[in-house]
């Protein structure tokens, strides 16, 4: 049952990761980008991590996603629509899609018999994992969470600079 | 039972049982909000409201309905024929799979989620695609800009309403909906009254997250026909306002569990075992209240002009009998009934007096402007819920290691730092903002 789902969630995450690139329409493609992403929580929720099962649908697909969106409503669609989708990069970015295909098997397979993912943690058994994620945050991670932060800080202050020009 | 069903699918029963229950209630209490609305906005109004179908139009919804099923179905030509067909059934699915983890009773509950809360708000922010896809779909200018303004009003008020249930969440300790309820029950008080900032910015911002007036600017009619949902029209429109109305008591339920105590009655932790039996007198309230309506329907009944009216009038008095029957009844039944029928009894209570407020508000205030929602909600509402975030944190940990022992002092410093902050943002906003920035882009 529980491979069942796995298998469910990855082939669905897959086939609309492959249809979101191939789509014309790019409205389309933001749906399949979606349900992508929906797929992925529910890999998440598969694992029970439902904590992040639930961050990845309030952020990705309740918040980045409709920022997209709302975008991509603004953009001219008719003119999208004509646009060449494939251009003449084409050919080097098959070679190189290859090269890192067969640098990841190169990888998994030169380390096929040392790569042990051992049983999971105690803390990912638990039924209330959020208060686990919040301590390896908030404790474990103080440093590298605040780092980040302050990184996202710059970012928005960032954007507001560019979006307004005169502060 | 127990020995008919196999048990690999014990667990299973009761929470299908609860969901087709759910599933097949809800719209039948999306038509009778729709209903009440109408009823309270003609009272508001002055005047009588729907009164033709039934006593008091008490069947309209009923008559609604059938005429909404067997309208027309139009999609326009140039629509977007997946995505028109898909939005509103999205906006309708995302609305009812969010009932999964509201608690309207200490029993029935379809699951306890341990992130119940954060789950329904992931998918509540899911029904905002039925908007905006169904508008986008729908290749209408009039749709595109209902759906467009939706979208934006959501992510800004989302945020508003997060941070604010965050402050009860703190409070409460837990993301579990019956661990919060329990919570509230625990510390003796409703956490509206620890941290009433919260549940304004809260009240608010689900006004805002539902497009309701004065925050309905995605369907302002005067301006845009209907919003997203111009082109849309029979059963599709039918489910865009079902998920509409499901919405609101999502958000409604919500409220309920975080900031008015769930399904706890009023005074949940006094005990008087009235005449020395098991039955407090605080629980005898849903009977007086359903014997007054069932006594009030009783004196109408024979005051109604047709025949017909009065012997329908007659039976709602008669099935507020029986209910008032039922809330005494349960009082001798087993703890798990008696506590289920009575939780649900508060649960629904507090949630229809929260979308009257919605209505109140609705029939009260003129409709915003796009640039007054962007400001109430950016300038005002978020910096407010940040510092509440910040004040009611800092309020906790002082009540736990600097022994404030008095529940209500916190509560009363939190709030009256809330107010001068309120008081200070909302002056900064009214004042008179720079010049337009109009065609200084290029």
């Amino acid at each position: 049952m529980n491979s069942l789902l796995f298998y469910f969630f990855s082939i669905l995450a897959i086939a609309s990761a492959i249809l979101m690139v191939t789509r014309r329409n790019i409205v389309h493609g933001a749906v399949f980008l979606i349900t992508t992403l929906l797929a992925t929580a529910g890999i998440f929720l598969q694992l029970q991590a439902e904590f992040l099962f639930v961050v990845q649908i309030i952020l990705y697909v309740g918040g980045i996603m409709v920022l997209f969106v709302f975008v991509i409503m603004l953009v001219n669609l008719d003119v999208s629509l004509h646009l060449v989708q494939f251009n003449r990069m084409k050919f080097v970015s098959t070679i190189l899609a290859v090269v890192l295909a067969g640098h990841l098997f190169a990888a998994f397979w030169i380390t096929r018999n040392s790569l042990n993912l051992g049983p999971r943690g105690e803390a990912m058994m638990q039924p209330r994992n959020t208060e686990s994620v919040g301590q390896a945050l908030f404790q474990n991670y103080m440093l590298p969470f605040e780092i980040a932060s302050i990184l996202l800080l710059v970012a928005m202050i960032g954007a507001v600079v560019m979006a307004k020009r005169k502060v | 039972m127990n020995h008919v069903i196999p048990p690999s699918i014990q667990a299973y029963v009761l929470p299908v049982l609860y969901g087709v229950v759910v599933v097949a209630l809800l719209p039948l209490l999306a038509g009778y909000i729709v209903l009440l609305e109408r009823k309270v906005m003609a009272d508001m109004q002055a005047r009588l409201g729907p009164m033709r179908v039934g006593p008091h139009g008490l069947l309209q919804p009923i008559a609604d309905a059938l005429k909404l099923l067997i309208k027309e179905d139009i999609v326009p030509e140039k629509a977007d024929r997946f995505l028109f067909w898909c939005a509103p059934v999205l906006s309708v699915t995302m609305a009812l799979l969010a009932y999964a983890a509201i608690p309207f009773g200490p029993v029935f509950q379809i699951a306890d989620l341990n992130v119940g809360l954060l789950f329904i708000l992931a998918i509540s922010s899911l029904g905002i695609y039925g908007i905006v896809l169904g508008g986008w779909a729908s290749n209408s200018h009039y749709s595109l800009l209902g759906a467009l303004r939706s979208a934006a009003q959501l992510v800004s008020y989302e945020t508003a309403a997060g941070l604010a249930l965050v402050s009860g969440l703190m409070l409460a300790g837990s993301l579990s909906m019956k661990d919060i309820v329990q919570a509230q029950y625990d510390q003796g008080v409703w956490f509206v009254f620890v941290v009433p900032v919260g549940f304004f910015i809260y009240l608010v911002g689900s006004i805002a997250e539902t497009n309701r007036a004065p925050f309905d600017l995605p369907e302002a009619e005067s301006e845009l026909v209907a919003g997203y949902m111009t082109e849309y029209s029979g059963f599709r429109w039918a489910l865009y306002f079902l998920g509409e109305y499901a919405n609101m008591v999502v958000v409604a339920a919500i409220a309920t569990t975080l900031f008015l105590g769930g399904w706890l009655r009023p005074f949940a932790r006094y005990q008087d075992h009235l005449f020395g039996t098991s039955i407090e007198l605080l629980d005898l309230l849903p009977t007086i209240l359903f014997l007054a309506a069932a006594a009030y329907c009783f004196w109408l009944a024979p005051r109604q002009p047709v025949q017909i009216q009065k012997i329908v009038m007659a039976l709602v008095g008669g099935l507020c009998l029986v209910l008032a029957a039922g809330m005494t009844g349960a009082l001798f039944a087993p703890d798990a009934v008696r506590l289920g029928i009575h939780g649900a009894f508060w649960f629904l209570a507090k949630v229809f007096a929260y979308i009257y407020a919605f209505l109140w508000i609705r029939f009260t205030f003129p409709r915003y402007r796009f640039d007054q929602l962007m400001r109430l909600g950016w300038r005002f509402l978020i910096p407010l819920a940040l510092v509440n975030v910040i004040v009611v944190g800092t309020t906790i940990v002082l009540q736990q290691n600097w022994e404030w022992r008095h529940p209500m002092l916190s509560a009363i410093v939190t709030t009256a730092i809330m107010l001068g902050v309120a008081a200070f943002l909302a002056r900064e906003g009214s004042a008179p903002s720079e010049p337009a920035e109009v065609g200084e882009g290029n």
